[in-house]
């Protein structure tokens, strides 16, 4: 447990440390998280997502140097996609942040997607929680490049801000389901594009339509904010920070937060016992077995679920013998 | 799990010719790393914190400005200050021959050129980071 205790003390490379074992799933980092969360559960978790190239990275810089301005320490995960041929990835969040360089206030974390299509990956979840536990007040959370469905992230942060940039569709688009009805805060960045007035015009149409009726019974009094940035220059960037500390008064006063926190961790609750008993399953079913099932799979006499129904319904004989 | 090597791609100083830079982390990406790409003109200690924070396997540093023998030294320096003596460090650039001694004293993994082909600069970051050893 000497990494989570250092981490306690503050040791940031104690804490890197940690990171990369909880990404990496090592059962030890598990160990070292399971004694730090106790001290979690106090930061304020902003997830801030939206398609490629609408300056999320440039956003979170802004954000994290305003919330700073006041005092607050800021952690910053920022994920960025695994190559799904090599599993590589290139991790460039940073270069948008390198005003954030040296500032003991601040923890930036790259994380790689690994596989996972939601927009975060698989660890991240617990990379945020032990950085809660380290102590950071805020943590922003920047999503890969998200188009339409990857809404992870409003699991697992309290406060969703959605990024669009002037032309990147028509005002269908505003209407279509998925990352638009995750937002607790709309920001039209790059606003002084062509086309920023029109983005504006479209979204606002959209919230409008939308609140009131779909979404009711998850914010009764909260309507998303729809807010115009230019990141690259800082401009309404004060009025994002301030919009976000609005939602997080909100989410106390209302009971909405501690609504969303139970049913996010209830998803957690529920993703870690699908892991735990396929684990245990797997190590009652021999390899053999497996593989015999995959070519059934392949051979089209059976579907993969028809297989699956199979394999977890009967015990592995072979295995048993073996035993 | 399987545990993909980390390596950070930093250019220091203040030129701005990143395309060799980008090419090598291009290829450690196809190579199956995760590449921390920080972009141009970063200071030593730009880089050095970026590495503990990233907790990183390995460091390529893309020098073409002929200031290798202030920045490198002082790069190695706030590593090992920060308790990251195992992290390796591989330049790329301009290097003199006459340089190249000096720089492996000081513990430098390898140093390529220009012309260099990717397969062995993606050789040389896998051996710098197995001769390193297993982490603990």
């Amino acid at each position: 447990m000497e990494l989570a205790d250092a981490v306690l003390a503050g040791d940031r490379l104690a804490l890197a440390r940690l990171l990369s074992r909880i990404e990496n799933g090592d059962s030890d980092g598990q160990r070292e998280l399971a004694v730090l969360y106790a001290n979690g559960g106090r930061a304020h978790r902003v997830g801030i997502t939206g398609p490629p190239g609408t300056g999320k990275s440039t956003l979170v810089n802004e954000l994290a140097k305003a919330l700073r301005a006041s005092g607050d320490t800021v952690a910053v995960v920022a994920v960025d996609p695994s190559s799904p041929f090599s599993g590589g990835a290139i991790l460039g969040d940073r270069i948008r942040m390198r005003d954030l360089a040296g500032d003991p206030g601040v923890f930036i974390r790259s994380m790689a997607s690994r596989g996972a299509l939601g927009g975060l990956s698989r660890a991240t979840g617990d990379v945020v929680e032990a950085l809660d536990a380290a102590g950071f007040q805020w943590i922003l959370i920047e999503t890969v490049g998200a188009g339409q469905a990857e809404v992870d992230i409003a699991r697992t942060a309290q406060t969703t801000v959605v990024v669009e940039a002037p032309g990147l569709g028509d005002d269908v688009q505003a209407i279509k389901a998925g990352i638009l009805e995750i937002a607790d805060l709309l920001v039209v960045n790059k606003a002084d594009l062509p086309g920023a007035e029109a983005s504006l015009r479209a979204l606002r149409a959209s919230l409008e339509f939308g609140y009131g009726s779909s979404r009711e019974e998850a914010s009764e009094s909260w309507v998303p904010p729809l807010l115009a940035t230019i990141a690259t220059r800082g401009e309404g960037v004060a009025e994002l920070a301030a919009a976000i500390r609005r939602h997080d008064s909100y989410l106390g006063a209302s009971g909405e937060g501690e609504r969303r926190d139970r049913r996010r961790t209830e998803a957690e609750l529920e993703a870690a016992l699908r892991d735990q008993l396929v684990a245990q399953w797997r190590e009652g079913v021999s390899e053999g077995r497996l593989q015999a099932a995959l070519d059934e799979v392949l051979a089209r006499r059976q579907t993969p679920r028809q297989a699956a129904e199979r394999l977890a319904a009967e015990p592995d004989r072979a295995r048993e013998a073996e035993r | 799990m399987s545990k993909p090597l980390r390596v950070l791609i930093a250019k220091p100083g203040l030129d701005g010719h990143d395309r060799g830079a980008k090419v090598v982390a291009r290829a450690l990406r196809d190579a199956g790393m995760e590449v921390i790409y920080t972009g141009l003109r970063q200071t030593p200690e730009m880089i050095a914190e970026a590495a503990l924070q990233e907790d990183v396997d390995a460091v390529g540093i893309s020098i073409l400005s002929g200031a290798h023998m202030t920045l490198i030294p002082r790069i190695l320096e706030l590593l090992r200050r920060q308790g990251q003596g195992h992290v390796r460090l591989l330049v790329g650039g301009i290097v003199p021959d006459d340089d190249l001694p000096a720089l492996q004293e000081l513990g430098v993994a390898a140093v390529f050129g220009p012309g260099a082909h990717t397969e062995a600069v993606i050789q040389a970051f896998r051996a710098a980071v197995a001769a390193a050893g297993e982490r603990t």
